[in-house]
């Protein structure tokens, strides 16, 4: 059993490109839930639109990797104010149910076989990134996103962070986009805005009678939020294909309980919480097999490999029960949770 | 049985599913397939097949396959119709998929008989301990059209009604829950799935003659769980005074949980109940009921008779009504709630136990996520009707049943539960409250 190789394994995923991707997604989700008080749980619904947006930009229409990421973008704001414009007068859990509801007709859409020709269904989409494009059109892709990479061909960095430049190149944008997310955020929250939206959370009806519009504010922080999931499901098909089988409630629900160690109503949370989460899950998921197969646990293999996930599960409960407030949160900015 | 395979008529379509196989089995176990298009050859165990038009193969049909741990490949038929993929593992189930998009022009997969509830053009397929398996599709003009649409609209609506039913007895346990302690319960799926594992678990202990005793121990169970949960967990919860949206995720977190322990328990595959596979009648023109769907139907309807008759009459049901409509109220006039919403745990696991049962039935087959696969439905069911009320939760479930099934009439089969969320969303809009429900409940 390679103990140093689970070690560095599990480190390279502090930062690696899909942590930061579920860093954005869960940070948009701290400003929904932490500060705006809305129970999102439809976060997957918008990562899968920010992916396939991105996908089928380039794909369908044809065009260049960076106007496609606006597609995404924009997808996810339509998404919002659909849901949005009806939903945001309904009481908590409503909107929680509606909203995982909306996340699953997004996927079952995208999975459907219907739409195949644009969606490629069950198999999801690939070679958008380029070069190589798809078999049946090899010039689409071309100079996609991998394209623009400035780093030159190589291996760069020491463990755990020993990584090819396509890797490193989707890991600084990655962290430039994750830096500007934080700060905007940062600012919006402490902002006479943000201090409306906290209001907003805390008690609607005392805002509503200081005069403002607490339908506008809401809506704008479902669209904030949401856009930020647009980017961490772009951030996933900079670096992969895009398939719908990601974009699960589960997926949602992890991002949640991400949420909830860092601490909801908190800027930093976010990224930690991800972090902290998706290591220990890459640790866990490769130490449990590691101890399986040289005996020490009584389980197979792949069995073995599922016990991180029922731990998640039992972790968010106790999360809930003992710590609301997560790792960095301020109890009393979770009064409004009731 | 062999000999029928180029008999075209319908009703011998599973008939000849079952020589084709043979005869493709024949020829993987004797002969050397001839020139299949291979994909993967590397790979230890292997699904093949052919895609055929009475008989003729079909050559260029592109055919997709994932599997477990990532696994996909895409393999495009020979000349003569034939495929052959290599995969990583056995034992395990793989998603087979034909790409109708690279069929002829006017022709599609025709249903597999055997599985009505599987989408034509995708097919699950269990690799077992050989780690070899045939998959082998049929071609037509779409000859599924021959069936009346009558006999299509009441085969669906019968269906439907079966479905709903089975619906309805998670539902209202749901709907009971939510309304006597305001949980949105999501760990209510895995109630559902835990029935139809328990049931699972006791037959393989104890044989499938026994099948009837085990689903009675399998309900036993499902009490005890639904008991335990509550004095274990959500107990102690509300004595701390725990919010509604606290409860909530801690369902989330216990739903997670508790589906992966199941998952680590019975694997990722599909098992069967004793008597799935039972024979079906034919009622009149094409339309056709097994003996399942028919006690299926029978025992769910005495349930919610049973169930309603409790609600009703008995002192406890009266209790129970009392706290769904002010439970504050009800405390001050003697009831004792705990004890109350103990029993409504008790009978609310015992009804989704019952209901996972069916599922397995009616799916067909057990799965450790099978009871996340309707979550959403019994939701849309239960806010349909009106969260909160029995009744309202056994009505929209009837409803949703019959939408979803009637709906892949019309729509595509593999989009069919996006109607049933659609109303959902739909109904939480114009009418919160539900269709019985009242309009004070929604805050």
């Amino acid at each position: 059993m390679d103990i140093l190789g689970i070690f560095l394994s599990s480190a390279s995923f502090i930062l690696a490109p899909t942590t930061i991707a579920y860093a954005l997604a869960t940070l948009g989700l701290a400003l929904h839930f932490g500060y705006g008080g809305l129970l999102n749980m439809g976060m997957a619904g918008f990562m899968a639109l920010g992916a396939y947006g991105y996908a089928i930009g380039i794909l369908t229409f044809g065009l260049p990797w960076y106007l496609a990421a606006f597609v995404g973008i924009i997808a996810s704001i339509v998404f919002a104010l659909i849901l949005g414009i009806p939903t945001l007068r309904l009481r908590g859990d409503y909107l929680a149910i509606v909203t995982i509801a909306a996340a699953e007709i997004v996927r079952l859409m995208l999975l459907s076989s219907a739409f195949g020709t644009v969606t490629g269904s069950a198999d999801g989409l690939s070679g958008f990134n380029g070069p190589g494009g798809t078999v049946t059109n090899p010039t689409v892709g071309a100079g996609g996103f991998n394209e623009s990479n400035p780093i030159p061909e190589g291996v760069y960095g020491f463990p755990p962070f020993l990584d090819d430049q396509r890797t490193w190149y989707l890991r600084i944008v990655g962290i430039i986009i994750l830096a500007l997310a934080i700060f905007v955020v940062w600012r919006l929250v402490n902002s006479p805005w943000g201090r409306v939206v906290k209001g907003i959370r805390e008690d609607e009806d005392a805002v509503r009678s200081l005069g403002k519009n607490v339908f506008a504010y809401k809506l704008q922080v479902l669209i904030i939020g949401g856009v930020l999931g647009a980017l961490g499901g772009l951030m996933l098909a900079f670096s992969t294909n895009v398939n719908s089988s990601v974009y699960v409630t589960s997926l949602t629900f992890f991002l949640w309980t991400a949420l909830l160690l860092g601490g909801a109503a908190t800027v930093f949370g976010p990224l930690a919480g991800s972090i902290i989460f998706w290591v220990l899950q890459a640790f866990l998921g490769l130490l449990f097999p590691a101890l399986a197969s040289v005996g020490l646990m009584p389980f197979t293999t792949i069995q073995a490999a599922q016990i991180k996930f029922i731990i998640v599960g039992f972790a968010l409960v106790l999360l809930v029960v003992f710590r609301p407030q997560g790792l960095y949160g301020n109890k009393k900015e979770l009064t409004f949770v009731k | 049985m062999r000999a029928n395979s180029s008999v075209k008529s319908r009703v011998s379509r599973f008939a000849s599913a079952l020589g084709a196989f043979l005869l493709a089995f024949g020829v993987l176990a004797f002969g050397t397939p001839a020139h299949a298009d291979i994909v993967n050859p590397e790979m230890p165990f292997k699904i093949s097949g052919n895609v055929q038009n009475k008989g003729v193969g079909i050559p260029g049909v592109s055919i997709s396959m994932t599997g477990p741990a990532g696994f996909t490949a895409t393999v495009l038929t020979d000349a003569e119709g034939k495929y052959t993929v290599g995969i990583p593992e056995k034992l395990t189930d793989y998603t087979v998929t034909v790409d109708e998009l690279t069929l002829p022009d006017g022709v599609t997969v025709i249903d597999n008989p055997a599985t009505e509830f599987v989408e034509a053009n995708v097919q699950t397929v269990t690799v077992g301990p050989g780690g070899r398996t045939t998959m082998n599709f049929f071609i037509g003009q779409g000859e599924r059209k021959t069936t009346s649409i009558f006999d299509q609209v009441v085969q669906r609506l019968i269906s439907g009604i079966n479905f709903g039913l089975m619906l309805a007895l998670a539902s209202v346990g749901l709907s009971l829950i939510y309304g006597t302690t305001g949980i949105s319960n999501f760990a209510h799926a895995e109630l559902v799935t835990f029935g139809a594992v328990a049931t699972y678990g006791l037959v393989a202990l104890m044989g499938a003659d026994l099948l009837w005793l085990a689903i009675i121990l399998a309900l036993v169970l499902s009490a005890a769980v639904g008991w335990g949960q509550d004095a274990a967990l959500w107990a102690p919860l509300r004595r701390r005074g725990m919010g509604l949206v606290q409860l909530m995720i801690v369902s989330i977190g216990l739903s997670l949980g508790v589906r992966y322990l199941y998952q680590f328990f019975i694997g990722g595959t599909t098992e069967q109940l004793p008597g799935s596979s039972g024979e079906r009648f034919a009622l009149f023109g094409s339309v056709t009921l097994s003996a399942t769907d028919i006690a299926s139907m029978a025992i769910s309807v005495l349930l919610i008779v049973l169930f309603a008759l409790w609600l009703n009459r008995s002192k406890v049901g009266k209790a129970t009504r009392a706290i769904s409509d002010n439970p504050g109220l009800a405390a001050s006039s003697g009831i004792d709630v705990d004890g109350v919403v103990r029993i409504v745990w008790i009978i609310g696991s015992v009804l989704a136990g019952f209901s996972g049962i069916l599922w397995a039935y009616f799916r067909p087959g057990i799965r450790w996520d099978m009871g996340g696969q309707i979550l959403l439905l019994i939701f849309a069911a239960t806010t349909l009707g009106g969260l909160g009320t029995a009744y309202g939760a056994l009505v929209g479930s009837l409803i949703v049943g019959i939408l979803v099934e009637a709906s892949s009439l019309v729509i595509p089969s593999d989009l069919k539960y996006v109607g049933a969320l659609v109303v959902l969303i739909g109904i939480l809009l114009f009418r919160p409250q539900g269709i019985l429900g009242r309009k004070e409940r929604v805050g």
